[in-house]
């Protein structure tokens, strides 16, 4: 079973709903698909057993057999390529991989070479199986990262998925053939108003979905209202509480520091497992 | 004309509480948010949008069913995925024309995809240019950059001085379109490990860029700790640490109504965040000196 976290707007909580979630689950993955910025290692502080580097294919253009028919650089959507007068430029932080250039020089001049963009690690934290993405400093697409951290999902286990914040590409390949996706708030005017761009995806992709309130009882009852309208399920609320804040400065899991908190998560993943009909045995 | 953009890497730093503050403060500033993904600056400066405009950033791949004669090769060739059983998934699909060329009867062609709006809007405190990109679509980046090419536009018939960039959280491509050109990066921050893992790689990415780089600490007081090691790792990189806003439950307050907090308090993340813009509008204009 898979299981994407996700939200609207940074800092609402995620890695904490994640990272608890998984530590109180058994035969549980954590894997945490925020490729820019993962945060789970700090909360679970895994031992890392393998380290896997993420390659993109760009393009290699063979200048002994190309004809400068600029062919290539016409066709490349991304202006990835440009043609000067005997030679090529090759811009590869543009190139998206789709081996389009190869495929279309008449002259077989084009090959393939990988490229670094990142890095896959994969290792243990106590009884937990954890992976995480890391994108290369200055590189501008994450997907591709998040993709090859997906390739390491574990469909025996519950795998746990953190996502990055926002709606964008790096979300969506991420929350993508998820069982089920939690969608961590706050009550603030922004919080909601984030909130529903999310809500907006997860019915796009027809994601079942529900949703975890973080910091409750700072705002008002604007959010509440909401999920009644819409017909959206709060899962879980997270008191505002200063020893919350600040046993997340210290990277401290909040399951560690008040093991009571397990039953909470549990029973929020029990409650998931209902709603999808499927009440197994995976604990 | 100088840019300033705020960026932070880690999510709900505090970055658009800042840039509102900023815009209250600067003097003839056009204001920019680049956080096309969620952007929440409008929540608190109610700009009354003047016109707004449809962004096609990116490319589709659309079949016709008609001319298909199921071969598959499309399917094949596609290194997205973006094609299954036939279907072309237009979530997946990036435009990159590779089907198009492969399909022997001409059945696929790329089409204009609307990825978002852009808005050219006006506030109190000066123009103000925001984006929305539609749930779920690609090509953040490109709306970004054309964001801030309707910002230049404005500023060439004006005495603006300053454009401000709220930005949004990662390390991406919509951070570094966000990034690219500017003259100044605020990276605000927060004393929790985590703020500290996201800071050094967004200073990382600032430096790739080599663009002059400030820090902040939002609530610093919450964690001295891990406060005074941020402190220990701008002093390392040669990074300037211009500002630190303690806890102040007044920010929130102001959030909740919508307001920007240094025009409704004088409390202490208010002061701070004056002394900040000092600081900030020092190294943006006298920088040379």
């Amino acid at each position: 079973m898979i299981i994407s976290v996700a939200s609207g707007k940074g800092g609402t909580g995620k890695t904490t709903i994640a990272t608890n979630l998984a530590l109180s689950l058994k035969n549980c993955q954590y894997v945490d698909c925020d490729v820019e910025e993962p945060n789970g290692y700090i909360f679970l502080r895994p031992q890392i057993q393998e380290s896997k580097t993420v390659y993109l294919p760009v393009p290699h253009v063979h200048l002994e057999k190309c004809s400068f028919c600029g062919k290539c650089a016409e066709f490349c959507q991304f202006n990835a390529l440009a043609v000067a007068k005997e030679n090529i430029l090759i811009f590869p932080e543009l190139c998206h991989g789709c081996g389009g250039c190869m495929v279309i020089c008449p002259n077989s001049a084009i090959t393939e070479e990988n490229r670094s963009i990142g890095v896959v690690e994969k290792g243990k934290a106590s009884h937990l199986e954890f992976v995480q993405g890391k994108l290369n400093i200055g590189e501008p697409m994450a997907t591709p990262v998040v993709r090859a951290v997906k390739d390491e999902i574990d469909e025996e286990k519950i795998a746990i998925l953190d996502a990055s914040p926002g709606t964008g590409c790096p979300v969506i390949e991420t929350i993508s053939g998820s069982d089920y996706c939690l969608l961590i708030t706050e009550p603030t005017p922004f919080g909601l108003y984030d909130l529903q761009l999310a809500v907006e995806v997860m019915r796009n992709l027809r994601i079942p979905f529900g949703i975890i309130v973080n910091r409750w009882g700072e705002g008002d009852s604007q959010l509440e209202d909401y999920c009644l309208k819409e017909n959206i399920p709060i899962l879980l609320k997270i008191p505002f509480s200063r020893d919350i804040a600040m046993l997340y400065s210290k990277g401290i899991p909040l399951v560690q520091a008040h093991p009571h908190w397990k039953a909470n998560f549990l029973k929020l993943f029990e409650g998931i497992e209902e709603r999808l009909g499927e009440a197994t045995h995976h604990h | 004309m100088k840019q300033l953009t705020i960026i932070s890497g880690k999510g709900g730093t505090g970055k658009t509480t800042l840039a509102a503050c900023f815009a209250v403060l600067a003097e003839n500033k056009i204001i920019v948010d680049t956080d096309v993904d969620a952007p929440d600056l409008h929540l608190i400066l109610h700009p009354t949008i003047l016109s707004q405009e449809e962004f096609s950033g990116a490319k589709i791949a659309v079949k016709d069913k008609n001319k298909c004669t199921k071969c598959g090769k499309c399917e094949e060739i596609c290194r997205f995925n973006a094609i299954r059983d036939l279907k072309i998934d237009y979530l997946r699909c990036e435009g990159c024309g590779v089907c198009v060329h492969i399909c022997p009867e001409e059945a696929i062609t790329l089409e204009d995809k609307p990825t978002g709006y852009i808005y050219n809007s006006e506030t109190k405190y000066g123009p103000m240019i925001h984006a929305r990109l539609k749930a779920g679509m690609e090509t953040s980046g490109k709306l970004v950059t054309e964001v801030r090419n309707n910002a230049r536009k404005i500023s060439e018939g004006g005495s603006y001085n300053l454009i401000i960039l709220d930005g949004s959280p990662g390390i991406g491509c919509p951070v570094i379109a966000s990034l690219a050109g500017t003259d100044l990066a605020l990276v605000v921050t927060e004393p929790t490990l985590s703020g500290l893992s996201d800071l050094k790689r967004i200073v990382g990415v600032a430096e790739h860029f080599k663009i002059e780089t400030l820090v902040c600490i939002n609530k610093y007081d919450i964690n001295l700790k891990n406060a005074q090691e941020i402190k220990e790792f701008c002093e390392e990189k040669g990074i300037k640490l211009v500002g630190m806003i303690p806890f102040d439950p007044e920010v929130s307050r102001a959030l909740a109504q919508g307001k920007v907090v240094v025009e409704v308090s004088n409390g202490p993340a208010a002061q701070a965040i004056h002394e900040l813009w000092d600081v900030v509008s020092r190294c943006l204009f006298h920088s040379d000196n």
